[in-house]
């Protein structure tokens, strides 16, 4: 998924869905030295990934979200099963959780069809309460509208009470939330400036970095078990709690209950908190994203001298 | 002469001579010419008599220039270039400061500069190129430029204010469509791999950001050069149907990426040249050009090899671990995320790093250090130990490895950092020098 492998991952296993008549887009994605972190054998059930459009939508590495779920379904018990879904093809038959990703305009064009040919379909599993996670462009899509610089109105799917206004300023950075989920660290880079309607609950509150919109404080949008963020980064493999929280909802789903093993997340907490003390750190309350970006150019204290390098050339 | 590009000229040099006192970057000088003579360039490479080169693309600039330019100069041409890697409009200011003189002149034919995509039309405005090589577009530092597709424009812009001639990349649709944009008159050639070889183009690009309706292949004529590797992948042949072929030449920097950048060199050296050009001198001008600082240089630590190895973006990261990865060595990995490597370092997760699973990675260093650290994790590649501290984890590394051949894989402003301590420990070349041969 984020390269070509020069041998199939699983050449030399047995073959371990006896009977089954799998999908052809089946793709458990991952490779055994990943499944072999693994501390239990994967016999909890399988829970079924949909992937929304890889190659258009992904330009930020969000792929990453996809294997970070795979693997962690792995080492928890459970048998993940991905489908990545390109415009055009057959909706699987089975969805225990639904991802998207960031794109460019010219990528968001060319899902807008097959968007609406399963607009009904993701409404109805979204009322189910079939877990979401939609990033930058695919959250603006699950928004009411997006209006364009030119003042253009594009119909979303409605499924989160969003509007997303294209604007000139892009708001780019490292970002900081605090959300019902824990902290959450992430990187931004979005022109679309996103509006909350009524009683439309974020997804989390901005400690450092601009969210929707700059203005209001808020980050992303919550409604039942969808989340729409603009928040790169990947944004689940630095955020394990995050990333768990969402297998939950699809384990509970798919085998009707979650029961997680310790994982080693020292590496994942490691990053994670880094960035948190690196970013707030530096933070003050309400500073303009100008001023906060012009700090960064000054030079830092000699005692930090491990973290500062040369400048462009 | 204007007095005022002369003012700005000696006020650049006493920035220049201050800022090499202090062992800093390459930028400043520039910088401090620019704000007094903003047409700087346009009085200074304006009236070159055979014209001003710009190479631009995505990755391969620092590379393919410094091969370009050895090729040009091997035939008996005066080349201005900004050999440092410093590829914004105030690098090629600050390489200016070094030749000019005060009233202005460049003692030079012909100016070959390298220029980031955004720097690049910055620098058309006022000089409008006569010749422009374009490379190739991938996603890198997507912060700057936002969008791939935005990249892409920005070169296209570039072409369509080239005055004589563009030299295109015929394997990259989103140079290949540049031809559409060119004004009147202006002469295009092409690179690109030998039709024998295109299986191994995933090697040199990622596919995932091009679609199947993009234009089909350009075709080649007399004057383009295509890429032909060896069958022991050491030596490459510049084929020019119906021309003389260049090679087999066997390169001092490894991989398929320098070979590809050595036919774009070899193929604009061709167009710029014209009846001069001779096959003879071009390939042993090639043999002779030194991979530049940080990419696939090495240095000698101890007796024992030492390889630094910039990486930028997906495409340049894997065609990094494609070049190595059949020589594994104990491995370090520095990522920062300053400005001028990019904030967002989510693009690692765009690269596959299986080809380190076989020995793992020793240490994971630079600001984003445990970030590495993660995405390794998720390819299955152990990681012995996480330190952030770029000082501490190169002295652990160079000890814990003290004898043995190492490679550093590393972004931009930890390379820089690196390569300073290298620097000083073991006597390399300053930043902004060359290399001896």
């Amino acid at each position: 998924m984020t390269g070509p492998t020069g041998e199939s991952p699983h050449a030399d296993q047995p073959a371990s869905r006896p009977g089954t008549d799998l999908p052809p887009e089946f793709d458990e994605g991952l490779p055994d030295e990943v499944t072999g972190l693994a501390q239990v054998p994967a016999d909890k059930g399988e829970v079924h990934l949909v992937h929304l459009y890889p190659r258009e939508m992904s330009i930020y590495g969000d792929l990453g979200n996809t294997r970070c779920l795979a693997a962690r379904l792995r080492w928890h018990g459970y048998r993940p099963v991905v489908h990545d879904h390109h415009p055009g093809g057959r909706w699987p038959q089975r969805v225990d959780l639904v991802l998207g990703g960031g794109g460019q305009d010219s990528g968001q064009a060319r899902v807008q069809d097959d968007l609406a040919v399963h607009a009904d379909r993701l409404r109805q599993l979204a009322a189910d309460g079939v877990p979401m996670l939609m990033i930058c462009g695919m959250y603006q899509l699950f928004g009411q509208e997006f209006v364009t610089v030119e003042g253009t109105r594009l119909p979303g799917l409605g499924i989160l009470s969003v509007t997303t206004t294209g604007n000139a300023t892009r708001m780019i950075g490292p970002v900081v939330l605090e959300t019902g989920m824990g902290e959450v660290v992430g990187y931004e880079n979005h022109s679309g400036a996103t509006v909350l309607g009524p009683g439309q609950e974020p997804f989390g509150r901005v400690r450092v970095g601009s969210g929707n919109n700059g203005t209001d404080g808020s980050e992303g949008a919550r409604t039942g078990n969808v989340i729409g963020s603009y928040l790169h980064g990947p944004l689940l493999p630095a955020n394990p709690a995050l990333a768990d929280g969402l297998l939950e909802l699809a384990a509970r789903r798919a085998t009707g209950d979650f029961v997680p093993v310790p994982v080693d997340d020292s590496l994942a907490l490691g990053a994670h908190r880094h960035q948190v003390q690196r970013l707030l750190q530096g933070a003050q309350p309400g500073p303009s994203r100008r001023l906060r970006r012009l700090s960064s150019w000054v030079p830092r204290r000699p005692g930090r001298a491990g973290t500062v390098s040369a400048g462009p050339g | 002469m204007r007095l005022r590009t002369s003012a700005a000229l000696v006020a650049g040099r006493a920035a220049r001579v201050a800022s090499r006192l202090r062992g800093g970057g390459s930028a400043l000088p520039g910088l401090v010419t620019e704000r007094i003579d903003p047409a700087v360039l346009r009085h200074t490479l304006g009236s070159l008599p055979r014209g001003v080169v710009v190479v631009s693309g995505t990755n391969g600039k620092t590379t393919t220039t410094k091969m370009l330019v050895a090729v040009l100069r091997a035939h008996g041409w005066r080349v201005f270039t900004n050999p440092t890697g410093s590829n914004f409009t105030r690098g090629v200011i600050s390489s200016l400061l070094g030749e000019v003189r005060l009233d202005g002149r460049l003692d030079a034919d012909v100016a070959v500069v390298e220029l980031d995509e955004a720097h690049a039309l910055h620098f058309a405005a006022q000089v409008p190129p006569t010749h422009a090589l374009l490379l190739n577009v991938a996603r890198d530092q997507l912060d700057r430029f936002a969008e791939i597709d935005h990249t892409a424009r920005l070169l296209t812009r570039l072409g369509e204010q080239t005055t004589t001639g563009v030299v295109l990349n015929a394997d990259d649709s989103f140079i290949s469509r540049v031809r559409g944009s060119l004004r009147p008159g202006v002469q295009v050639r092409w690179f690109g791999v030998d039709p024998s070889i295109a299986d191994r183009l995933p090697e040199l690009q990622e596919a995932d950001v091009r679609f199947e309706d993009a234009e089909a292949r350009p075709e080649l004529g007399v004057g383009d050069g295509l890429l032909l590797p060896d069958t022991d992948g050491r030596a490459l042949t510049v084929r020019f149907p119906g021309g003389d072929d260049v090679g087999p030449v066997v390169l001092r920097q490894r991989g398929l990426a320098a070979m590809i950048n050595a036919t774009a060199a070899t193929t604009t050296a061709r167009a710029l040249l014209g009846e001069q050009f001779s096959a003879g001198t071009a390939a042993r001008a090639l043999t002779e050009v030194n991979p530049p600082f940080g990419r696939g240089e090495v240095v000698d630590v101890d007796g024992a090899p030492l390889e630094l190895v910039l990486v930028k973006n997906p495409a340049g990261f894997t065609v990094a671990l494609g070049t190595y990865g059949g020589e594994p060595v104990d491995t370090m990995v520095a990522i920062n995320d300053n400005y001028a490597d990019g904030r967002d370092v989510s693009w690692l997760y765009d690269v596959s790093f299986e080809s380190l699973r076989e020995r793992g990675v020793a240490l994971t260093s630079g600001v984003r250090g445990w970030d590495m650290a993660l995405r390794l994790r998720y390819d299955g590649v152990e990681v012995g130990q996480v330190e952030t501290d770029l000082d501490r984890a190169l002295d652990r590394f160079l000890a814990d490895h003290r004898g043995r051949p190492t490679r550093i894989f590393c972004t931009y402003t930890a390379m820089m950092h690196l390569r300073r301590r290298l620097a000083d420990r073991y006597g390399l070349a300053r930043f902004g020098e060359e290399p001896t041969a």
